[in-house]
Protein backbone atom coordinates (compact mmCIF):
# COMPACT_ATOMS: atom_id res chain seq x y z
CA UNK A 1 0.00 0.00 0.00
CA UNK A 2 2.88 2.33 1.17
CA UNK A 3 4.53 1.37 -2.38
CA UNK A 4 1.57 1.80 -4.46
CA UNK A 5 1.15 5.68 -2.45
CA UNK A 6 4.45 6.02 -3.13
CA UNK A 7 4.41 5.00 -7.12
CA UNK A 8 1.01 7.74 -7.68
CA UNK A 9 2.98 10.39 -6.12
CA UNK A 10 6.15 9.95 -8.17
CA UNK A 11 3.58 9.86 -11.21
CA UNK A 12 1.79 12.79 -10.30
CA UNK A 13 5.08 15.26 -9.68
CA UNK A 14 6.00 13.47 -13.10
CA UNK A 15 2.80 14.72 -15.07
CA UNK A 16 2.93 18.35 -13.24
CA UNK A 17 6.37 19.05 -13.81
CA UNK A 18 5.58 17.78 -17.83
CA UNK A 19 2.74 20.44 -17.39
CA UNK A 20 4.54 23.21 -15.43
CA UNK A 21 7.90 23.33 -18.20
CA UNK A 22 5.09 23.79 -21.08
CA UNK A 23 4.23 26.80 -18.56
CA UNK A 24 7.96 28.02 -17.92
CA UNK A 25 9.37 27.13 -21.12
CA UNK A 26 8.21 30.43 -23.13
CA UNK A 27 9.26 32.74 -20.52
CA UNK A 28 12.34 30.60 -20.13
CA UNK A 29 13.05 31.58 -24.22
CA UNK A 30 11.84 35.13 -23.90
CA UNK A 31 14.63 35.87 -21.67
CA UNK A 32 17.00 34.05 -23.20
CA UNK A 33 16.56 35.40 -26.74
CA UNK A 34 16.49 38.61 -25.02
CA UNK A 35 20.17 38.82 -24.35
CA UNK A 36 21.27 37.42 -28.11
CA UNK A 37 22.81 39.64 -30.47
CA UNK A 38 20.50 39.58 -33.91
CA UNK A 39 22.61 36.58 -35.85
CA UNK A 40 22.40 34.33 -33.22
CA UNK A 41 18.61 34.07 -33.53
CA UNK A 42 19.26 32.00 -36.42
CA UNK A 43 21.28 29.16 -34.71
CA UNK A 44 20.21 26.35 -33.24
CA UNK A 45 21.44 27.28 -29.63
CA UNK A 46 19.55 27.35 -25.93
CA UNK A 47 21.95 29.63 -24.71
CA UNK A 48 23.07 32.76 -26.15
CA UNK A 49 26.97 32.30 -27.18
CA UNK A 50 27.79 35.69 -26.67
CA UNK A 51 25.57 37.66 -24.35
CA UNK A 52 24.89 40.80 -24.77
CA UNK A 53 22.66 43.76 -23.23
CA UNK A 54 22.70 46.15 -25.87
CA UNK A 55 18.59 44.74 -26.99
CA UNK A 56 17.32 46.36 -23.74
CA UNK A 57 19.44 49.56 -24.52
CA UNK A 58 17.71 49.68 -27.60
CA UNK A 59 14.53 49.20 -26.03
CA UNK A 60 15.05 51.45 -22.72
CA UNK A 61 17.60 54.37 -24.53
CA UNK A 62 15.59 54.55 -28.34
CA UNK A 63 12.01 53.41 -27.90
CA UNK A 64 9.24 55.65 -25.25
CA UNK A 65 8.95 51.80 -23.60
CA UNK A 66 10.14 53.55 -20.18
CA UNK A 67 7.52 56.51 -20.89
CA UNK A 68 4.73 53.49 -21.65
CA UNK A 69 5.59 52.33 -18.39
CA UNK A 70 5.07 55.05 -16.83
CA UNK A 71 1.73 56.06 -18.67
CA UNK A 72 0.49 52.50 -17.96
CA UNK A 73 1.25 52.71 -14.24
CA UNK A 74 -0.74 56.27 -14.01
CA UNK A 75 -3.71 55.10 -15.50
CA UNK A 76 -3.99 51.52 -14.08
CA UNK A 77 -3.09 53.15 -10.41
CA UNK A 78 -5.55 56.24 -10.83
CA UNK A 79 -8.29 53.65 -12.22
CA UNK A 80 -7.44 50.97 -9.13
CA UNK A 81 -7.83 54.23 -6.32
CA UNK A 82 -11.32 55.20 -8.00
CA UNK A 83 -12.78 51.76 -8.40
CA UNK A 84 -12.46 50.75 -4.61
CA UNK A 85 -13.49 53.99 -3.48
CA UNK A 86 -16.54 54.63 -5.53
CA UNK A 87 -17.67 50.30 -6.17
CA UNK A 88 -17.26 49.96 -1.94
CA UNK A 89 -19.53 53.32 -2.10
CA UNK A 90 -22.50 52.29 -4.01
CA UNK A 91 -21.95 48.80 -3.08
CA UNK A 92 -21.95 49.80 0.60
CA UNK A 93 -25.20 52.11 -0.05
CA UNK A 94 -26.86 49.34 -2.30
CA UNK A 95 -26.49 46.79 0.78
CA UNK A 96 -26.93 48.81 3.83
CA UNK A 97 -28.76 51.90 3.38
CA UNK A 98 -32.98 51.99 3.12
CA UNK A 99 -34.43 54.62 0.17
CA UNK A 100 -37.06 54.43 -2.28
CA UNK A 101 -35.87 52.87 -5.76
CA UNK A 102 -33.02 50.92 -4.32
CA UNK A 103 -33.62 47.95 -6.60
CA UNK A 104 -33.81 49.96 -9.79
CA UNK A 105 -30.29 51.39 -8.97
CA UNK A 106 -29.35 47.53 -8.13
CA UNK A 107 -30.89 46.62 -11.72
CA UNK A 108 -29.67 49.49 -13.64
CA UNK A 109 -25.91 48.94 -12.41
CA UNK A 110 -26.04 45.21 -13.05
CA UNK A 111 -27.41 45.34 -16.26
CA UNK A 112 -24.53 47.27 -17.63
CA UNK A 113 -22.90 43.77 -17.11
CA UNK A 114 -24.08 42.49 -20.02
CA UNK A 115 -22.81 44.85 -22.60
CA UNK A 116 -19.66 43.70 -24.29
CA UNK A 117 -17.06 46.66 -24.29
CA UNK A 118 -17.07 46.46 -27.79
CA UNK A 119 -20.21 48.26 -28.11
CA UNK A 120 -18.84 50.93 -26.03
CA UNK A 121 -16.23 51.63 -27.64
CA UNK A 122 -17.43 53.38 -30.80
CA UNK A 123 -19.73 55.94 -29.06
CA UNK A 124 -16.64 56.15 -26.27
CA UNK A 125 -14.60 57.50 -29.69
CA UNK A 126 -17.29 59.37 -30.88
CA UNK A 127 -17.92 61.26 -28.01
CA UNK A 128 -14.05 61.59 -27.25
CA UNK A 129 -14.00 63.10 -30.85
CA UNK A 130 -16.18 65.62 -30.20
CA UNK A 131 -15.12 66.68 -26.86
CA UNK A 132 -11.21 66.59 -27.28
CA UNK A 133 -10.56 63.64 -25.25
CA UNK A 134 -8.66 61.96 -27.93
CA UNK A 135 -4.95 61.25 -27.25
CA UNK A 136 -5.52 62.80 -23.58
CA UNK A 137 -5.46 60.85 -20.11
CA UNK A 138 -8.83 61.61 -19.43
CA UNK A 139 -9.43 59.79 -22.67
CA UNK A 140 -7.69 57.00 -21.47
CA UNK A 141 -9.10 57.39 -17.89
CA UNK A 142 -12.96 57.82 -18.17
CA UNK A 143 -14.08 54.33 -19.26
CA UNK A 144 -12.90 52.71 -16.18
CA UNK A 145 -13.56 55.08 -13.25
CA UNK A 146 -16.34 52.64 -11.90
CA UNK A 147 -17.31 49.35 -12.35
CA UNK A 148 -20.90 47.36 -12.46
CA UNK A 149 -18.92 43.68 -11.62
CA UNK A 150 -16.89 45.41 -8.07
CA UNK A 151 -19.87 47.43 -7.04
CA UNK A 152 -21.93 44.05 -7.29
CA UNK A 153 -18.95 42.43 -5.33
CA UNK A 154 -18.63 44.97 -2.56
CA UNK A 155 -22.59 44.51 -2.20
CA UNK A 156 -22.35 41.07 -1.83
CA UNK A 157 -19.93 41.59 1.05
CA UNK A 158 -21.17 44.54 3.01
CA UNK A 159 -24.68 42.05 3.15
CA UNK A 160 -22.52 39.52 5.26
CA UNK A 161 -22.01 41.98 8.03
CA UNK A 162 -24.27 41.97 10.96
CA UNK A 163 -26.34 45.41 11.47
CA UNK A 164 -25.56 45.91 15.00
CA UNK A 165 -21.83 47.76 14.32
CA UNK A 166 -23.53 49.86 12.04
CA UNK A 167 -26.08 50.78 14.43
CA UNK A 168 -23.26 51.27 16.89
CA UNK A 169 -21.02 53.38 14.62
CA UNK A 170 -24.10 56.18 14.86
CA UNK A 171 -25.07 56.11 18.43
CA UNK A 172 -21.47 56.72 18.69
CA UNK A 173 -22.01 59.84 16.75
CA UNK A 174 -20.10 58.62 13.36
CA UNK A 175 -21.51 60.73 10.48
CA UNK A 176 -23.44 58.25 7.21
CA UNK A 177 -19.84 58.64 5.76
CA UNK A 178 -17.86 57.71 8.75
CA UNK A 179 -19.76 54.88 9.44
CA UNK A 180 -18.94 53.54 5.84
CA UNK A 181 -15.43 54.90 5.80
CA UNK A 182 -14.43 53.89 9.94
CA UNK A 183 -16.42 50.28 10.47
CA UNK A 184 -17.63 49.76 6.51
CA UNK A 185 -14.08 49.42 4.82
CA UNK A 186 -12.41 47.86 7.49
CA UNK A 187 -14.36 44.99 7.33
CA UNK A 188 -14.38 44.46 3.57
CA UNK A 189 -10.42 44.26 3.31
CA UNK A 190 -10.01 40.34 1.68
CA UNK A 191 -12.61 41.97 -0.70
CA UNK A 192 -10.89 45.35 -1.56
CA UNK A 193 -7.78 43.87 -2.36
CA UNK A 194 -9.16 41.22 -4.27
CA UNK A 195 -11.13 44.06 -6.04
CA UNK A 196 -7.78 46.33 -6.29
CA UNK A 197 -5.53 43.23 -7.52
CA UNK A 198 -8.44 42.42 -10.34
CA UNK A 199 -8.94 46.18 -11.34
CA UNK A 200 -5.39 46.77 -11.81
CA UNK A 201 -4.02 44.02 -13.64
CA UNK A 202 -7.36 44.46 -15.85
CA UNK A 203 -6.32 48.07 -16.82
CA UNK A 204 -1.97 47.26 -16.92
CA UNK A 205 -2.94 44.47 -19.39
CA UNK A 206 -6.13 46.77 -21.63
CA UNK A 207 -5.38 46.90 -25.53
CA UNK A 208 -8.38 47.78 -27.27
CA UNK A 209 -9.27 50.97 -25.82
CA UNK A 210 -5.93 52.33 -25.89
CA UNK A 211 -5.53 51.07 -29.28
CA UNK A 212 -8.19 53.45 -30.15
CA UNK A 213 -7.74 56.31 -28.14
CA UNK A 214 -3.91 57.03 -28.50
CA UNK A 215 -2.82 58.60 -31.52
CA UNK A 216 0.77 59.63 -30.47
CA UNK A 217 3.34 57.52 -29.13
CA UNK A 218 4.37 59.39 -26.09
CA UNK A 219 0.66 58.70 -24.57
CA UNK A 220 0.70 54.93 -25.54
CA UNK A 221 0.39 52.43 -22.83
CA UNK A 222 2.70 49.75 -21.95
CA UNK A 223 0.66 47.15 -24.12
CA UNK A 224 0.45 48.96 -26.85
CA UNK A 225 3.63 50.55 -26.82
CA UNK A 226 5.07 46.69 -27.25
CA UNK A 227 2.57 45.42 -30.29
CA UNK A 228 3.14 48.79 -32.34
CA UNK A 229 6.92 48.48 -31.13
CA UNK A 230 7.33 45.12 -32.28
CA UNK A 231 5.02 45.49 -35.23
CA UNK A 232 7.74 47.44 -36.51
CA UNK A 233 10.76 45.61 -35.24
CA UNK A 234 9.63 42.80 -37.84
CA UNK A 235 12.38 39.56 -37.33
CA UNK A 236 13.99 41.47 -34.82
CA UNK A 237 13.09 39.08 -32.15
CA UNK A 238 15.97 39.78 -29.78
CA UNK A 239 14.29 43.26 -29.72
CA UNK A 240 11.29 42.32 -29.28
CA UNK A 241 11.63 39.53 -26.37
CA UNK A 242 13.85 42.28 -24.62
CA UNK A 243 10.83 44.51 -25.18
CA UNK A 244 8.70 41.95 -23.54
CA UNK A 245 10.87 40.33 -20.76
CA UNK A 246 10.52 44.41 -19.53
CA UNK A 247 6.85 44.24 -19.83
CA UNK A 248 6.59 40.60 -18.34
CA UNK A 249 8.81 40.23 -15.69
CA UNK A 250 8.05 43.31 -13.59
CA UNK A 251 4.70 41.87 -13.29
CA UNK A 252 5.73 37.99 -12.57
CA UNK A 253 8.15 39.29 -9.47
CA UNK A 254 5.29 41.41 -8.12
CA UNK A 255 3.23 38.01 -8.61
CA UNK A 256 5.61 35.79 -6.97
CA UNK A 257 5.67 38.24 -4.35
CA UNK A 258 1.96 38.10 -3.86
CA UNK A 259 1.11 35.11 -4.84
CA UNK A 260 -0.72 33.81 -2.24
CA UNK A 261 -3.03 36.70 -1.75
CA UNK A 262 -3.33 37.05 -5.54
CA UNK A 263 -4.66 33.47 -6.50
CA UNK A 264 -6.46 34.09 -2.77
CA UNK A 265 -8.35 37.14 -4.39
CA UNK A 266 -8.88 35.50 -7.54
CA UNK A 267 -11.16 32.33 -6.10
CA UNK A 268 -12.99 35.12 -3.77
CA UNK A 269 -14.29 37.58 -6.87
CA UNK A 270 -14.13 34.24 -9.16
CA UNK A 271 -16.69 32.46 -6.41
CA UNK A 272 -18.69 35.40 -5.02
CA UNK A 273 -19.00 37.43 -8.32
CA UNK B 1 -38.97 61.67 13.95
CA UNK B 2 -38.70 58.30 12.43
CA UNK B 3 -39.88 59.84 9.17
CA UNK B 4 -36.93 62.55 9.31
CA UNK B 5 -34.63 59.52 10.20
CA UNK B 6 -35.74 57.91 7.24
CA UNK B 7 -35.31 60.73 5.03
CA UNK B 8 -31.82 61.54 6.16
CA UNK B 9 -31.14 58.20 5.33
CA UNK B 10 -32.61 58.40 1.78
CA UNK B 11 -30.91 61.79 1.15
CA UNK B 12 -27.48 60.04 2.02
CA UNK B 13 -28.01 57.17 0.01
CA UNK B 14 -28.59 59.61 -3.18
CA UNK B 15 -25.89 62.05 -2.18
CA UNK B 16 -23.57 58.51 -2.24
CA UNK B 17 -25.20 57.18 -5.33
CA UNK B 18 -24.42 60.22 -7.48
CA UNK B 19 -21.52 60.05 -8.87
CA UNK B 20 -21.69 56.56 -9.67
CA UNK B 21 -25.21 56.56 -10.94
CA UNK B 22 -24.30 59.59 -13.12
CA UNK B 23 -21.16 57.58 -14.35
CA UNK B 24 -23.03 54.83 -15.45
CA UNK B 25 -26.00 56.40 -17.14
CA UNK B 26 -23.42 58.95 -18.93
CA UNK B 27 -20.73 56.13 -20.13
CA UNK B 28 -22.60 52.56 -20.05
CA UNK B 29 -26.00 52.79 -20.73
CA UNK B 30 -26.30 56.32 -22.95
CA UNK B 31 -23.15 54.26 -25.17
CA UNK B 32 -25.05 51.42 -25.65
CA UNK B 33 -28.42 53.21 -27.02
CA UNK B 34 -26.24 55.14 -29.07
CA UNK B 35 -24.50 52.32 -30.24
CA UNK B 36 -28.02 50.78 -31.41
CA UNK B 37 -28.89 54.43 -32.74
CA UNK B 38 -25.67 54.47 -35.31
CA UNK B 39 -26.44 51.16 -36.32
CA UNK B 40 -29.51 52.88 -37.84
CA UNK B 41 -26.98 55.32 -39.92
CA UNK B 42 -24.94 55.65 -42.33
CA UNK B 43 -21.63 57.45 -40.61
CA UNK B 44 -19.90 60.52 -41.23
CA UNK B 45 -17.78 62.58 -39.31
CA UNK B 46 -19.30 65.75 -40.31
CA UNK B 47 -22.96 65.50 -38.51
CA UNK B 48 -24.76 66.66 -40.98
CA UNK B 49 -23.78 64.44 -43.71
CA UNK B 50 -25.20 61.39 -41.72
CA UNK B 51 -27.74 59.29 -43.89
CA UNK B 52 -30.41 57.23 -41.99
CA UNK B 53 -30.56 53.95 -43.69
CA UNK B 54 -32.92 52.12 -41.35
CA UNK B 55 -32.42 48.85 -41.21
CA UNK B 56 -30.32 48.38 -44.28
CA UNK B 57 -26.94 47.81 -41.85
CA UNK B 58 -28.58 44.74 -40.78
CA UNK B 59 -29.40 43.15 -43.90
CA UNK B 60 -25.90 43.79 -44.65
CA UNK B 61 -25.08 41.10 -41.90
CA UNK B 62 -27.49 38.54 -43.54
CA UNK B 63 -24.91 38.82 -46.89
CA UNK B 64 -21.51 39.93 -45.43
CA UNK B 65 -19.12 36.63 -46.27
CA UNK B 66 -16.90 38.20 -43.81
CA UNK B 67 -18.90 38.82 -41.04
CA UNK B 68 -20.19 34.73 -41.76
CA UNK B 69 -16.36 34.18 -41.48
CA UNK B 70 -15.58 36.26 -38.51
CA UNK B 71 -18.88 34.76 -36.45
CA UNK B 72 -18.01 31.34 -37.42
CA UNK B 73 -14.57 31.60 -36.17
CA UNK B 74 -15.60 33.12 -33.15
CA UNK B 75 -17.96 30.07 -32.33
CA UNK B 76 -15.38 27.60 -33.52
CA UNK B 77 -12.65 29.59 -30.97
CA UNK B 78 -15.20 29.39 -28.54
CA UNK B 79 -15.98 25.21 -29.28
CA UNK B 80 -12.20 24.20 -29.21
CA UNK B 81 -11.52 26.29 -26.60
CA UNK B 82 -13.82 25.94 -23.34
CA UNK B 83 -13.75 22.08 -23.57
CA UNK B 84 -10.03 21.91 -23.67
CA UNK B 85 -9.10 24.63 -20.99
CA UNK B 86 -11.74 22.73 -18.88
CA UNK B 87 -10.26 19.62 -19.16
CA UNK B 88 -6.81 20.54 -18.44
CA UNK B 89 -7.87 22.76 -15.93
CA UNK B 90 -9.75 19.73 -14.08
CA UNK B 91 -6.68 17.56 -14.50
CA UNK B 92 -4.17 19.78 -13.11
CA UNK B 93 -6.04 20.65 -10.66
CA UNK B 94 -6.99 16.84 -9.12
CA UNK B 95 -3.08 16.42 -9.86
CA UNK B 96 -1.96 19.59 -7.69
CA UNK B 97 -4.39 17.89 -4.86
CA UNK B 98 -2.45 14.88 -4.92
CA UNK B 99 0.91 16.01 -5.23
CA UNK B 100 3.31 15.21 -2.44
CA UNK B 101 5.07 18.15 -1.87
CA UNK B 102 5.28 21.63 -3.70
CA UNK B 103 1.65 22.79 -4.29
CA UNK B 104 2.17 26.05 -3.95
CA UNK B 105 4.90 26.42 -6.30
CA UNK B 106 2.94 24.66 -9.18
CA UNK B 107 -0.15 26.27 -8.70
CA UNK B 108 2.09 29.84 -9.01
CA UNK B 109 4.03 27.94 -11.67
CA UNK B 110 0.58 27.31 -13.90
CA UNK B 111 -1.04 30.20 -12.77
CA UNK B 112 2.29 33.16 -14.03
CA UNK B 113 0.55 33.47 -17.45
CA UNK B 114 -2.86 34.54 -16.52
CA UNK B 115 -1.69 37.58 -14.76
CA UNK B 116 1.10 38.84 -17.64
CA UNK B 117 0.00 40.87 -20.74
CA UNK B 118 -1.66 39.47 -22.94
CA UNK B 119 0.18 41.32 -25.67
CA UNK B 120 3.84 39.98 -24.51
CA UNK B 121 2.41 36.41 -24.29
CA UNK B 122 1.02 36.99 -27.79
CA UNK B 123 4.95 38.19 -29.57
CA UNK B 124 6.71 35.35 -27.30
CA UNK B 125 4.46 32.93 -28.77
CA UNK B 126 4.44 34.16 -31.82
CA UNK B 127 7.98 33.74 -31.98
CA UNK B 128 7.95 30.41 -30.28
CA UNK B 129 6.13 29.67 -33.31
CA UNK B 130 7.71 31.03 -36.22
CA UNK B 131 7.41 28.74 -38.87
CA UNK B 132 11.22 29.52 -39.50
CA UNK B 133 13.74 29.09 -36.43
CA UNK B 134 10.89 28.92 -33.76
CA UNK B 135 11.46 27.12 -30.95
CA UNK B 136 8.44 24.88 -31.05
CA UNK B 137 9.57 23.72 -34.59
CA UNK B 138 13.09 22.82 -33.74
CA UNK B 139 11.36 20.79 -30.80
CA UNK B 140 9.30 18.69 -33.16
CA UNK B 141 12.34 17.96 -35.47
CA UNK B 142 14.11 16.86 -32.61
CA UNK B 143 11.20 14.06 -32.28
CA UNK B 144 11.45 13.52 -36.17
CA UNK B 145 8.52 15.35 -37.29
CA UNK B 146 8.64 17.92 -39.63
CA UNK B 147 8.41 21.84 -39.43
CA UNK B 148 4.60 23.02 -39.52
CA UNK B 149 3.67 26.62 -40.52
CA UNK B 150 1.35 27.14 -37.49
CA UNK B 151 0.41 30.78 -37.84
CA UNK B 152 0.54 31.26 -41.28
CA UNK B 153 -1.43 28.32 -42.51
CA UNK B 154 -4.92 29.06 -43.16
CA UNK B 155 -6.06 25.27 -41.49
CA UNK B 156 -3.75 25.97 -38.64
CA UNK B 157 -3.74 29.28 -37.43
CA UNK B 158 -7.15 29.08 -35.92
CA UNK B 159 -6.17 26.28 -33.65
CA UNK B 160 -2.87 27.75 -32.87
CA UNK B 161 -3.85 31.28 -31.38
CA UNK B 162 -6.53 28.87 -29.41
CA UNK B 163 -3.93 26.77 -28.05
CA UNK B 164 -2.29 30.40 -26.75
CA UNK B 165 -5.31 31.75 -25.31
CA UNK B 166 -5.76 28.45 -23.63
CA UNK B 167 -2.55 28.10 -22.03
CA UNK B 168 -3.16 31.75 -21.05
CA UNK B 169 -6.19 31.04 -19.29
CA UNK B 170 -5.14 27.48 -18.22
CA UNK B 171 -3.81 28.75 -14.33
CA UNK B 172 -7.45 30.90 -13.70
CA UNK B 173 -9.33 27.71 -14.83
CA UNK B 174 -6.91 25.94 -12.11
CA UNK B 175 -7.25 27.89 -9.21
CA UNK B 176 -11.36 27.74 -9.84
CA UNK B 177 -11.03 23.81 -9.54
CA UNK B 178 -9.04 23.96 -6.87
CA UNK B 179 -11.31 26.15 -4.63
CA UNK B 180 -14.24 23.61 -5.66
CA UNK B 181 -12.28 20.48 -4.87
CA UNK B 182 -11.68 21.85 -1.47
CA UNK B 183 -14.71 22.69 -0.74
CA UNK B 184 -16.33 19.47 -1.32
CA UNK B 185 -16.98 17.95 2.33
CA UNK B 186 -14.16 14.87 3.07
CA UNK B 187 -16.92 12.83 4.38
CA UNK B 188 -18.91 12.22 1.26
CA UNK B 189 -16.31 10.44 0.13
CA UNK B 190 -15.16 8.48 3.21
CA UNK B 191 -18.76 7.45 3.27
CA UNK B 192 -18.74 6.39 -0.47
CA UNK B 193 -15.54 4.36 -0.01
CA UNK B 194 -17.50 2.55 3.32
CA UNK B 195 -20.09 1.65 0.44
CA UNK B 196 -17.46 0.07 -1.30
CA UNK B 197 -16.96 2.99 -4.13
CA UNK B 198 -13.36 3.70 -5.48
CA UNK B 199 -11.85 5.38 -7.99
CA UNK B 200 -13.51 6.64 -10.87
CA UNK B 201 -17.14 5.66 -9.40
CA UNK B 202 -15.80 8.69 -6.49
CA UNK B 203 -15.24 10.81 -9.44
CA UNK B 204 -18.50 10.34 -11.59
CA UNK B 205 -20.85 10.26 -8.24
CA UNK B 206 -19.14 12.75 -5.66
CA UNK B 207 -16.25 14.66 -7.51
CA UNK B 208 -18.18 15.89 -11.19
CA UNK B 209 -21.74 16.72 -9.71
CA UNK B 210 -20.22 18.42 -7.09
CA UNK B 211 -18.36 20.04 -9.10
CA UNK B 212 -21.26 21.59 -11.48
CA UNK B 213 -21.15 25.36 -10.26
CA UNK B 214 -18.14 25.72 -10.74
CA UNK B 215 -17.94 23.57 -14.31
CA UNK B 216 -21.09 26.58 -14.75
CA UNK B 217 -19.61 29.51 -14.23
CA UNK B 218 -15.91 28.73 -16.14
CA UNK B 219 -18.13 27.81 -18.93
CA UNK B 220 -20.03 30.95 -19.00
CA UNK B 221 -16.95 33.30 -17.92
CA UNK B 222 -14.99 31.04 -20.51
CA UNK B 223 -17.65 31.79 -23.52
CA UNK B 224 -18.10 35.46 -22.95
CA UNK B 225 -13.97 35.94 -22.82
CA UNK B 226 -13.60 33.73 -26.13
CA UNK B 227 -16.70 35.65 -27.97
CA UNK B 228 -14.28 38.77 -26.96
CA UNK B 229 -11.07 37.66 -28.43
CA UNK B 230 -9.07 40.43 -29.99
CA UNK B 231 -5.65 40.60 -27.61
CA UNK B 232 -4.23 37.46 -29.24
CA UNK B 233 -5.63 37.76 -32.45
CA UNK B 234 -4.07 40.91 -33.10
CA UNK B 235 -0.54 40.32 -31.90
CA UNK B 236 0.08 36.96 -32.81
CA UNK B 237 -0.37 37.84 -36.21
CA UNK B 238 0.45 41.56 -36.69
CA UNK B 239 1.45 41.77 -39.82
CA UNK B 240 -2.15 40.40 -40.92
CA UNK B 241 -4.39 40.45 -38.66
CA UNK B 242 -6.87 38.06 -38.62
CA UNK B 243 -5.02 36.69 -41.50
CA UNK B 244 -4.27 34.54 -43.01
CA UNK B 245 -7.06 34.50 -45.55
CA UNK B 246 -9.42 35.73 -42.44
CA UNK B 247 -8.93 32.19 -41.10
CA UNK B 248 -8.41 33.82 -37.46
CA UNK B 249 -10.62 36.81 -37.72
CA UNK B 250 -13.34 37.43 -34.79
CA UNK B 251 -15.92 39.31 -34.57
CA UNK B 252 -14.28 41.70 -32.14
CA UNK B 253 -11.61 41.99 -34.56
CA UNK B 254 -13.57 42.88 -37.59
CA UNK B 255 -15.81 45.89 -35.53
CA UNK B 256 -12.06 47.22 -35.01
CA UNK B 257 -11.44 47.02 -38.51
CA UNK B 258 -14.68 48.24 -39.57
CA UNK B 259 -14.76 51.20 -37.45
CA UNK B 260 -11.36 52.25 -37.22
CA UNK B 261 -9.76 51.50 -40.46
CA UNK B 262 -12.28 52.06 -42.66
CA UNK B 263 -14.53 54.32 -40.62
CA UNK B 264 -18.16 52.65 -41.49
CA UNK B 265 -18.79 53.11 -37.48
CA UNK B 266 -22.53 52.93 -38.68
CA UNK B 267 -21.96 49.00 -39.80
CA UNK B 268 -19.46 48.45 -36.71
CA UNK B 269 -22.06 49.31 -34.72
CA UNK B 270 -24.67 46.73 -36.06
CA UNK B 271 -22.03 43.91 -35.68
CA UNK B 272 -21.09 45.06 -31.86
CA UNK B 273 -25.49 44.79 -31.48
CA UNK B 274 -25.22 41.18 -32.93
CA UNK B 275 -22.57 40.35 -30.41
CA UNK B 276 -24.49 42.09 -27.40
CA UNK B 277 -27.15 39.54 -28.50
CA UNK B 278 -24.60 36.56 -27.75
CA UNK B 279 -23.55 37.34 -25.21
CA UNK B 280 -27.17 38.28 -23.82
CA UNK B 281 -28.32 34.70 -25.07
CA UNK B 282 -25.42 33.24 -22.61
CA UNK B 283 -26.33 35.04 -20.03
CA UNK B 284 -29.76 33.88 -19.91
CA UNK B 285 -28.90 30.11 -20.63
CA UNK B 286 -25.91 30.88 -17.69
CA UNK B 287 -29.49 31.90 -14.85
CA UNK B 288 -31.55 29.13 -16.25
CA UNK B 289 -28.64 26.19 -15.77
CA UNK B 290 -27.82 28.04 -12.62
CA UNK B 291 -31.31 27.54 -11.36
CA UNK B 292 -30.84 24.13 -11.12
CA UNK B 293 -27.50 23.63 -9.80
CA UNK B 294 -26.27 21.26 -7.13
CA UNK B 295 -26.15 23.14 -3.76
CA UNK B 296 -23.41 22.71 -1.77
Amino acid sequence: MKAKNRLTGFLVLLLLLLGGSVMVLPFLWMVLTSFKPFPELFELRFLPREPTLENYRVVLGETGFMRWFGNSLLVASLTTLSVLFFDSLAGYTLARLRFPGKNLVFILILSTLMVPTEMLVIPWYVMSAEKGWINTYWGLLFPGFITAFGVFLMRQFFETLPQDLFDAGRMDGLSEFGVFWRIGLPLVRPALAALGIFTFLGNWNAFLWPLIVVQTPEMRTLPVGIALFSGEAGTAWNLIMAASSLAVLPVLLVFFFFQRQIIEGVVLTGVKG
Amino acid sequence: MRLTLAWREALWAFVFLAIPLAFFLYFRILPAFQALWLSLYEWHADPSQRRFVGLEHYARLLEDPVLRRALFNTLLYTLLGIPSQIALGLVIALLLQRVPFGRDFFRAIYFAPYVTPAVAVAWVWSWMLSPHFGLVNELLALLGIPPQPFLQSPSQALPTVTWVVVWQNLGFQVVLFLAGLESIPRQYYEAARIDGAEGWRLFRHITWPLLNPVLVFSVVIGTIGYLQLFTQVVNLNFTDQGGPLNSTLTLALYIYQLAFLRFQLGYAATVTVLLFALILLITLVQLKLLTRRVEL
